[in-house]
């Protein structure tokens, strides 16, 4: 909402809905962060300001909270998400070569996103499917089974994905 | 709110069921969805409907059928009861059209009896190999076989009679009593006896009290948990309520790992119908004793499966563990008396009221009793989710449940616990499944990972994978495991690649003796375990690894 009071939406910001859901239950901060996380896929800095007001704790407690667990992000990753499960049963079923050949397709790092800001890599532990193992899942799309060979297959699937999504827009 | 009437309601649905001709179990777990399980379950509807058969034939999606190595997995039953069963195995939604059109169909009109097409067969499992005939099914019981999103059919099974029962029949020592009679111990990793630790909670003073169910699941390469909490929910509701009325709380805290949404959902959706049903909430089944559940969110850290450290995480903390005593049972959430529990040994405790503490007593070795559900992962040729008997032989697990090797190399060791736990060796199949046996082995049941490795698996690297985990997952609070853990990692590191002295070895086993004695909690006292396990059986490889002084 603008100062001045133009706008006269009732709409509350993401943040705003958030707290008012959780404020008076017992322990919720971090279920306040994980509704920031999973709507915007990162939690930004001014949101974070807004929480700690609205549940009246110190911004220096959110941001103890945001920094000590991996789940949350401080940065926007990439459009797709790309998570390579580097748990036991992947590991020795062949993720290290994933990633290398991941790293090697994209020109990125773990924990990078390509300068186009379509892809964010990362390593994850067991997303569960160990019995398919070695395991990728893309924005929570997983592929079981997975060999170096079909990674360049799987990039060009979520290409065409955004330039879908791009002459919708 | 009216009483439900659990032998109506049961009543009801089992009647429901016994009009359809047919049933078709699809598994909607993550690892047959992830294998395509969700468009085989859109071509079976489409077929059934353009076969007329739409209400004849009901499908059920279910829980983890166990084989997750050969999805997704289809499951047909034929003619209730006594009829027909059929397991298919990597179904697509082509096989599914098939099998509708020539096995279903043509069987339903010959009035059950009919050879299935050869073309069909070959993607048949067969029901008599040990991975099915060798399992016992306790904690499992219901997955794969219910539609774990309607409580309906929870209560159709025998769902939710073990705490009517209690709440008509016993007291709360009684319960107590009941359990801690069957010998269930934690199945999180510790073993303590669920029965002791109850009974502290009860004996606790404090005006609230809380069940915690804790469903972290933080070995990476397990996912136990994670398939109970999907494909029985209510089961795991059941024993917190069982649980809750035992020590006298009133209210249980699911604490599920964020990266599991589909548990988490699931838990929702079960928590919403129990509550619509009266089963949670006030003055449960018209008595006294009111319990309602929330459920939590891990956020990405392993050390937060550490009782103490998730604790302060459910309180919306950084997830650190504080030394211990005092225990949850007498300083827990917010202060009060708490009992910690994982999902496994919750979701025991209904079939121990059900079934009697003699009959649960009745499986397994002098201290372990019950059934185990593993993971059972890696280099074998069936792989997925099981349950046997404690007592089980790692040689019946490995050789005969999983099928031996699946790379056809000789197998070499099993690694149980995860980053806490360590390997056996193949000598040593003859191992029972024992919390006592695996810990004089050097390893520890853990919460239910089973990794077989064969020969072209390097144990040091594999001591240095684990190592590199829990290095990275420790919290930091005190500098045995903090600081300690880095420079065995590096080690290792060094002596895997080939670089490493004997020095090097020597200074690695002085850094595991000082981590062990220590650390604050268990991340750290238990983290060596991979290393010096390796070492034991394995001196060998490492030996080999080592550069003399004069290369
Ligand atoms: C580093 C560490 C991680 C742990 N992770 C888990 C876990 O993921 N799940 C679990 O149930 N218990 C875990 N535990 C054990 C818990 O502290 C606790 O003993 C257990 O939840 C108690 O439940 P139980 O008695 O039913 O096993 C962990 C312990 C340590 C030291
Ligand atoms: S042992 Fe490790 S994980 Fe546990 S409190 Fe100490 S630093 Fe943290
Ligand atoms: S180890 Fe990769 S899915 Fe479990």
């Amino acid at each position: 909402m603008t100062e001045g009071g133009k706008t006269t939406s009732p709409k509350l910001s993401p943040a705003a809905r958030a707290v008012k859901k959780w404020r008076r239950k017992r322990g919720a901060l971090i279920m306040v962060l994980h509704e920031i996380q999973n709507q915007a896929g990162f939690v930004p800095r001014e949101t974070a300001r807004e929480i700690a007001e609205g549940m009246e704790v110190p911004l220096a407690r959110v941001y103890e909270v945001l920094t000590f667990y991996n789940y949350f992000k401080l940065r926007p990753p990439g459009k797709a998400v790309i998570s390579v499960c580097t748990g036991t049963a992947c590991h020795l079923k062949g993720a290290p070569e994933l990633v290398a050949e991941l790293e090697k397709e994209l020109e990125i790092g773990q924990g990078e996103t390509t300068p186009d800001g379509l892809f964010h890599l990362q390593c994850v532990r067991c997303v569960g499917c160990c019995g398919l193992a070695p395991a990728i899942s893309v924005n929570g799309k997983i592929y079981g089974k997975a060999a170096p060979s079909q990674v360049r297959q799987i990039l060009a699937e979520w290409r065409a994905v955004f330039r879908e999504e791009d002459v919708d827009d | 709110m009216t009483e439900p009437d659990l032998k109506k309601i049961a009543g009801e649905e089992l009647a429901r069921q016994g009009e359809k001709s047919a049933r078709i179990a699809c598994c909607a777990s993550t690892g047959c969805l992830s294998s395509g399980s969700g468009e085989v379950m859109e071509a079976l509807l489409e077929a059934l409907s353009s076969h007329g058969l739409a209400d004849k034939v009901e499908v059920v999606p279910t829980g983890c059928m166990g084989l997750c190595s050969h999805g997704p997995l289809l499951g047909l039953e034929i003619g209730g009861e006594d009829g027909f069963r059929f397991l298919y195995q990597e179904v697509n939604p082509l096989l599914t059209r098939l099998i509708v059109a020539e096995h279903l169909l043509p069987s339903l009109e010959a009035g059950g009896d009919f050879p299935v097409p050869e073309f069909l067969s070959s993607h048949l499992l067969p029901l008599d190999i040990p991975f099915f005939t060798r399992q016992e099914k306790v904690v499992l019981a219901n997955a794969g076989r219910i539609n774990p999103e309607r409580i309906e059919e929870y209560i159709a099974a025998g769902g939710y009679r073990a705490l009517e029962k209690i709440l008509r029949e016993k007291t709360p020592d009684a319960v107590i009593e009941e359990v801690a009679r069957s010998g269930l111990r934690g199945r999180g990793g510790g073993g303590y006896p669920t029965g002791v630790k109850w009974r502290n909670t009860a004996d606790s003073r404090g005006g609230e009290k809380f069940i915690i169910c804790n469903g972290d699941e933080g070995d990476p390469g397990a996912y136990m948990d994670r398939s109970i909490l999907e494909g029985d929910p209510h089961a795991v509701i059941e024993g917190m309520l069982i649980a809750g009325y035992a020590v006298g709380a009133q209210s249980g805290w699911f604490y599920i790992r964020a990266e599991y949404p589909l548990a988490v959902e699931r838990v929702e959706k079960a928590l919403k119908q129990a509550r619509g049903r009266g089963l949670l909430g006030k003055n449960i089944l018209g008595t006294d004793f009111s319990f309602d559940c929330r459920v939590r969110l891990g956020a990405g850290a392993f050390v937060c499966g550490e009782e103490t450290a998730l604790l302060a995480s459910v309180e919306g903390k950084r997830g650190t563990p504080r030394p211990r005593p005092p225990y949850p049972s007498q300083s827990g959430l917010w202060d009060s008396p708490s009992c910690v529990n994982n999902v496994e040994t919750l979701a025991n405790v209904p079939a121990i009221i059900r079934q009697g503490a003699g009959w649960y007593a009745g499986m397994g070795t002098e201290t372990s009793k019950g059934t185990k559900v593993f993971a059972l992962t890696g280099k074998a040729r069936y792989s997925g989710l099981i349950e046997v008997p404690m007592g089980t032989t790692l040689r019946e697990i490995v050789e005969e449940i999983g099928g031996g090797s699946s790379s056809g190399r000789p197998l070499k060791a099993i690694q149980t616990g995860g980053p806490s736990g360590g390997v056996i060796p193949v000598s040593l199949l003859d191992t029972p499944v024992c919390y006592e046996k695996f810990q004089e082995l050097g390893s520890i049941m853990g919460s239910g990972g089973m990794i077989v490795m064969d020969g072209a698996d390097s144990m040091a690297e594999i001591a240095a994978f684990y190592l590199e985990f829990t290095v990275d997952e420790s919290c930091g609070k005190c500098a045995p495991c903090r600081i300690g853990g880095k420079q065995m990692l590096d080690l290792l590191k060094k002596i895997a690649a080939g670089e490493g002295n004997a020095r090097d070895l020597s200074q690695v086993r002085r850094l595991s003796e000082a981590m062990r004695r220590g650390s604050l909690c268990g991340l750290g006292q238990t983290a060596p375990n991979p290393v010096d396990s390796t070492l034991r059986y394995f001196e060998g490889e490492y030996l080999n690894l080592l550069k003399t002084d004069d290369d």
